[in-house]
């Protein structure tokens, strides 16, 4: 029950980030401290998640170093989405079945 | 583009351009899955989680915050800071609606505003059209939600290194976002590569939980860079 509440708090939040703007702003956000200030969010907050939880997420935490070299690696050949996804994946599962 | 366009053939062009985003959903998806799984999750609301928010870096917060067992509050914040990229995006995106356009539009394809159907909806020319964004949501919602379900199913039928290797997936999507501008962006260079050694430096040093870590690293990092970089003009890259 918990669990459902929890997922209409999020969907409440992040509907209204998406939805308010949309319905509310009819003009740009002047602001250029507010307006770089949310530009950077997403690179920084992604970057956190990111590392050391990936390392953390293999149970050989050296693949999970291997997959975030090559998965930063890709990332700078402009592989998609998809790509990365799935060359993070395949490294992990490469050196696990070896180390 | 055709002078008058059907709103069918608007639909059809936006599932056409949704399909590579669905495939690379559902593989997403997937592995957010095991993380929903890992959080005591059902099949069930996994799918309805993800069909509600469509969120990627979002959804995983949410799945830490109830493995975790955070306040409602916490929840609430996290999923506010994590999910801040959407707001502008919106805001990007209001630019290119038609004063005109009935509310009830804008309360539809609001939902669906993620990283790649905003970057299709912005890199299509002309006034955003609302058939086009319901044609990619029709999409790739579905395979989002299904991933996330399979995934909270399928975790554990999976062998131990399967699931491990799975695991990343996420990961490499959130590199996939972020590795690219760094090329372009030394102030996006600094934000990528402090925010890994604060994160790490934070986790090893400081007493924080992995939510409340984010949080304080996101709002106090994007501030330094806003003040030392601050931005001159609009752009309209994702």
């Amino acid at each position: 029950m918990r669990n459902w509440v929890y997922i209409l708090v999020a969907f409440a939040v992040i509907y209204l980030i998406r939805v308010l703007p949309l319905t509310l702003i009819r003009r740009p956000i002047r602001s250029r401290f507010l307006r770089s200030f949310l530009y950077y969010v997403p690179y920084v907050t992604l970057a956190v998640m990111t590392f050391p939880a990936i390392v953390e997420a293999t149970n050989v935490p050296l693949a999970g170093v291997a997959a975030l070299a090559v998965g930063i690696a890709v990332s700078w050949f402009n592989g998609s989405l998809l790509t990365v996804a799935a060359a993070c994946c395949a490294v992990v599962f490469v050196l696990e079945m070896i180390l | 583009m055709a002078e008058k366009q059907t709103k069918r053939t608007v639909f059809l062009e936006g599932f056409r351009d949704g399909i590579p985003i669905a495939l690379g959903y559902f593989a997403v998806a997937f592995s957010l899955g095991i993380a929903a799984r890992n959080a005591g999750l059902t099949a069930f609301q996994g799918f309805i989680a993800s069909t509600l928010c469509v969120a990627s870096a979002g959804e995983y917060a949410l799945f830490t915050m109830i493995g975790a067992g955070a306040t409602y509050l916490e929840t609430a914040i996290l999923t506010l800071i994590t999910n801040a990229r959407y707001f502008l995006m919106s805001c990007a995106m209001s630019q290119k609606i038609d004063p005109k356009m009935p509310n009830a539009h804008r309360y539809l394809f609001g939902a669906g505003v993620t990283d790649e159907i905003f970057a299709i909806t912005i890199a299509r020319p002309g006034r955003l059209e609302p058939m086009y964004n319901y044609g990619a949501m029709a999409v790739s919602v579905p395979a989002w939600a299904v991933g996330t379900a399979l995934g909270i199913i399928m975790g554990n039928l999976l062998p131990v290194r399967a699931v491990s290797a799975l695991s990343v997936a996420l990961y490499g999507m959130f590199l996939a976002i972020i590795i690219p501008p760094m090329k372009k962006s030394l102030a996006i260079a600094l934000c990528v590569i402090v925010g890994f050694a604060s994160s790490w430096a934070a986790g090893a040093y400081l007493p924080l939980s992995a939510g409340t870590r984010t949080i304080v690293l996101t709002v106090g990092l994007s501030s330094l860079a806003a003040l030392l970089f601050p931005r001159e003009e609009e752009s309209g890259d994702a």
